[in-house]
């Protein structure tokens, strides 16, 4: 195809779109997240925290935790890739996920206690 | 109205390239399929809020603690954690230009990914022998929908992988194909992202109602 | 017939004679026209021998000039079936009075306004706003086309797919008869158990896919091939409008496309997410489509509100006012815009709490939207005003859109909203901005960008007729319905038992009559502009004088549409070119590298439409074979990796080298 050209555009623009991974970055990801799956899974089965609130509110910080783990270590997500692109179109839709999520929860959350449907909400936080 | 002019160093303003390159081909591909990747999380999303608004409503039928097999889901969580790093892995090769270790780690990626589809669809079919099915309750007809289609996802991603398999196998790991592999890679880990999601809202959470 | 029923329906699923509605006078005659029509335009094609010329340049075309043309035909189409919806429902409310039950029975008149809405909104707003935007922002950012050009067909055939499967249902079957949102429990299985919503899931589906993918790649387009020098705050108006809304379409489409295929889970093999049974909730799909819907109505406004930005300033011969303000009213709106959905059902009964949240987020969009109306107003002052039709149109919209607006802030307020909630008000107020923000954008961009299209001006006299039919009759269409909803009126009835109230509806359908005049002179002005396309030609590229890249190029543009990439300097670059004394190069020209042209995005948009019409018939193996058809053409696709070619220097010479005489034509 045309390789003279690729290159000498892509030395002009340092276009490494996703920055690539290496083998100690791969791994150190991989032990984070099998760390960061046992404990909850751990905590759940084995009942670790005597209150199931609680215990909830720390599954779900290691999730967070894991997910950012995953993003920088496997999606390689940085804020220079793609001039800053990539990681502005990630937070706007997290700001998107946790609108719809949220909201949506808040609302029929409401909508049910007023209107007190045949069915119960049971277990809703 | 004024503008400020500003003159290059011959003294006329540069108004077009003489000179210049076409973007290189697939210029626009890593942020286009990220920007696809949000569109699709965002499906994710809402089926995660249609989970949680009806996830509670058993319909005096099966609730979690009567249908999860944690253990289970354990071993499937495994089984995805590392289908993501053997594909880092063939990544890793791709990048030293070793085919064969690329195709290798692909293949190994894929029977893991295969794994991950075998167990949960056993998992599935466990489920609806006991009269859990999609249709008994919402919260069955949430559950069954957000983790099949991750499952789906996962499958796409199978065949994708294969498809990229035999390309590779007879194109070699021209630019093109490096490419699509990046791709695939970004989309294989955006489903492992899911799944921390899945795993820790529908089968953890669903244990500690 | 006397052959085996299960095997007649192995094959023809639901399908069968009956479905075809012989028994309704009305479809059997537009069917008539629309058959005889379709025949008298497929035999002129034959005979002419036009297929293999429209299959080469058109059809399988990856260009976006070409593509964004395509959108406003297939726009207009289905504007004129569209408004024929609307007619007949104007008809329909004006007569059906004192006993009378009009001429549509409850049956047609359900599905008329069912797709009078899904038409207009999907068929018709969508598709003019594509293709606008298609059209324009590749040349507004100096690119030759757009990021992904072959899903650029794709998502083109897509859409035409979706529209393709609503005009089916008034041949056959039916159209969905529950609202332009099918909301459960209506839509579910239990009260719709015919075609009819499986025609609108599926359309909505398959053209959603298209949309999603053109916002795809327009954000990627315009964030990766803008020309060198053009910053963000360098973008021109429009281009930043663009951006937003396909970042709402990227945002919002994967919500419609969840909530109805949750639907379709439910009417196809009975999950219970809408159902009123086994915990289900069908608040919940009210609550999930507006989540998709509000941010909808800004994907249609946005780019509407560039449009006007463009032509204010072309036309008052002045740079935008208040630029940075205007990127940021829009970037603030595009954010607000997710945040609002409630307030499409404060009656539902979420509470206080809710009500006065999504109230006042919902006020306080008004302001970047007020913010804009100024930064027009003052773009205006001082400034040396022609009168144009794009310039007609826009100051039409500003008086229009206002009233819009503010009786948008007065639905906003939730204790008003409980009594305005469903009546004709509503109705009046987001026909108010559809047709005055979008509508009207609309065909201020169609007169604005026409010349650069095809090289010669739209015909004045014939415009201005049309204008004025449609501003006259827009008025004496809506401003009853504000009454009849203030007095009580809700919408969707289709008889009427308190006869004070006809005489508003007989002023409503005389301006849907006007309107229909406008629509009739805008085609006559198509048609008269080609027959005096001689007299009305532009040979400089810049009919306007006006500002930004695309008439820096010639009318229409060349395949490769700039020669040498443009290089910008200023917000307004051409403007600032023309200023500063650019001279147009005239020599070393090079090939020139352009996707070529491929028949699989219409073959894949086909196989879809296919897929679609054997699941709403459930015809399992047609879906079944044109499912696995559709995955081995898709994969087949991906196994050629030549899709470019270049355009050689000589070609680009010869092309170049014309346009130059034309201009020294110009001159002389």
């Amino acid at each position: 195809m045309k390789t003279e050209a690729h290159t000498s555009h892509a030395a002009d623009h340092h276009h490494d779109a996703h920055a690539h991974g290496s083998l100690s970055t791969y791994m150190l990801g991989f032990v984070l997240s099998v760390v960061l799956t046992a404990i909850p899974f751990w905590l759940v089965m084995g009942g670790a925290l005597p209150s199931k609130h609680v215990t909830a509110l720390v599954i779900m910080a290691f999730a967070v935790v894991q997910i950012v783990v995953h993003m920088i270590y496997f999606l390689h997500m940085n804020a220079k890739a793609e001039d800053g692109w990539s990681m502005m179109a990630m937070i706007f839709t997290i700001v998107m996920v946790v609108i719809a999520l949220s909201g949506s929860l808040w609302v029929m959350n409401h909508l049910n206690s007023n209107m007190m449907p045949v069915h119960q909400m049971s277990g809703m936080k | 109205m004024t503008i400020a002019v500003k003159p290059t160093q011959t003294g006329e303003p540069l108004f077009y390239l003489a000179d210049e390159h076409p973007h290189p081909e697939g210029w626009s591909t890593p942020l286009g399929f990220w920007i696809y990747l949000m569109s699709d999380c965002l499906i994710f999303a809402i089926l995660f809020a249609t989970f949680g608004v009806l996830g509670g409503n058993y319909a005096a039928g099966p609730a979690p603690k009567d249908l999860f097999d944690l253990p289970l889901v354990a071993v499937n969580t495994s089984m995805l954690l590392l289908s993501s790093i053997t594909y880092g892995f063939a990544m890793l090769t791709m990048q030293q230009n070793r085919v064969g270790a690329t195709q290798a780690w692909l293949a190994i990626t894929g029977l893991f990914g295969l794994a991950f589809i075998g167990i949960e669809l056993s998992e599935f079919a466990h489920m609806i022998h006991e009269g859990a099915t999609p249709q008994r309750s919402a919260f069955l007809s949430s559950f069954f929908t957000l983790v099949g289609t991750h499952g789906l996802h996962v499958t796409c991603g199978l065949i994708w992988l294969v498809t990229l398999m035999t390309q590779v196998w007879r194109f070699g790991l021209i630019e093109a194909n490096r490419r699509r592999l990046m791709c695939l890679s970004m989309f294989w880990h955006f489903l492992d992202v899911v799944w921390i999601g899945v795993f820790t809202f529908v089968y953890l959470m669903g244990m500690l109602r | 017939m006397s052959t085996n029923p299960d095997l007649i329906k192995l094959v023809f699923g639901r399908l069968s004679l009956e479905s075809l509605p012989l028994h309704e006078p009305i479809v059997v005659g537009t069917f008539g026209v629309v058959a005889l029509g379709g025949l008298t335009l497929l035999a002129g094609l034959t005979y002419f021998r036009l297929w293999g010329y429209l299959w080469r340049e058109w059809f399988t075309t990856v260009d976006h000039k070409r593509i964004g043309i395509m959108y406003m035909i297939l726009g207009i189409v289905m504007l004129l079936r569209g408004f024929a919806d609307a007619l007949m429902m104007r008809l329909q409310q004006a007569i059906a009075f004192g006993g009378s039950d009009g001429y549509l029975n409850a049956h047609h008149y359900d599905q008329v306004f069912t797709a009078h809405g899904v038409i207009m909104i999907f068929f018709v707003a969508m598709p003019f706003v594509t293709g606008l935007m298609n059209y324009v922002v590749p040349l507004q950012i100096g690119a030759r086309d757009v990021s992904f050009p072959f899903l650029n067909n794709f998502s083109f055939w897509m859409t035409v797919g979706g529209a393709v499967l609503v005009m089916m249902s008034l041949f056959i079957g039916e159209f969905a008869r529950t609202g332009w949102l099918a909301y459960p429990p209506l839509s579910n299985i239990g009260y719709s158990p015919d075609v009819g919503v499986d025609y609108y899931i599926w359309a909505l589906q398959v053209a959603g896919v298209g949309t999603t993918l053109s916002g795809i790649n327009l954000i990627c387009t315009i964030v990766k091939l803008r020309a060198p020098g053009m910053s963000m705050m360098k973008m021109p108006v429009f281009t930043w409008t663009s951006l937003c809304t396909n970042v709402l379409i990227v945002a919002s489409f994967p919500v419609l496309t969840v909530v109805l295929a949750l639907l379709s889970l439910d009417r196809y093999i009975g999950t219970n997410f809408f159902t009123s049974d086994f915990g289900g909730s069908p608040m919940m799909y009210v609550n999930l489509i507006w989540i998709w819907g509000h941010p909808e109505v800004y994907i249609l406004v946005l780019p509407a509100f560039g449009i006007f930005s463009e032509v204010t300033s072309t036309f008052s011969g002045k740079r935008l006012f208040g630029y940075t303000s205007m990127v940021y009213a829009t970037v603030v709106i595009t954010i607000l815009s997710y945040l609002v959905w409630l307030h499409h059902f404060f009656t539902m009964g979420s509470g206080a709490s809710v009500n006065s949240f999504f109230g006042i987020t919902t006020m306080i969009i008004s302001i970047p939207t007020g913010a804009k109306m100024f930064n027009w107003l003052f773009t205006m002052y001082r400034g040396r005003i022609r009168f144009e039709l794009p310039m007609m149109w826009t100051i039409a919209f500003m008086l229009t859109f206002v009233i819009g607006g503010m009786t948008g802030v007065l639905l906003a307020v939730p204790p008003a909203d409980f009594v305005l909630h469903n009546s004709l008000f509503l109705i009046a107020h987001f026909h108010n901005v559809i047709i005055g923000g979008v509508v009207f954008g609309v065909f201020a961009g169609i007169g604005y960008w026409f010349p650069k299209a095809f090289g010669f001006k739209l015909d004045p006299f014939w415009g201005k007729l049309s204008f004025w039919f449609w501003v006259t009759g827009f008025y004496l269409a809506f401003m009853p319905l504000y009454v009849l909803g203030l007095m009580g009126v809700t919408r969707r009835l289709r008889v009427f038992d308190d006869p004070s109230l006809q005489i508003w509806f007989v002023v409503a359908a005389i301006g849907a009559g006007l309107v229909f005049l406008g629509i009739l002179c805008m085609l006559m002005q198509f048609a008269v502009s080609i027959l005096r396309r001689e007299a009305l030609k532009d040979v400089t590229g810049d009919p306007w004088d006006a500002r930004t890249l695309e008439w820096a190029t010639s009318s229409p543009p060349p395949d490769y549409n700039f020669a040498f990439t443009p290089v910008v300097h200023d917000n307004d670059a051409w403007w600032d070119m023309k200023r500063r004394g650019y001279k147009r190069p005239l020599t070393g020209f090079r090939p020139i590298h352009m996707p070529s042209n491929t028949g699989t995005g219409i073959i894949l948009a086909g196989l879809s439409t296919a897929m679609a019409f054997g699941l709403i018939w459930y015809i399992w193996w047609l879906a079944a074979v044109s499912f696995i058809a559709l995955l081995a053409v898709a994969i087949g696709h991906t196994f050629n990796y030549h899709r470019d070619y270049d355009i050689p220097a000589d070609h680009v010479v010869r092309t170049e080298e014309a346009r130059t005489q034309l201009l020294a034509g110009a001159k002389s």
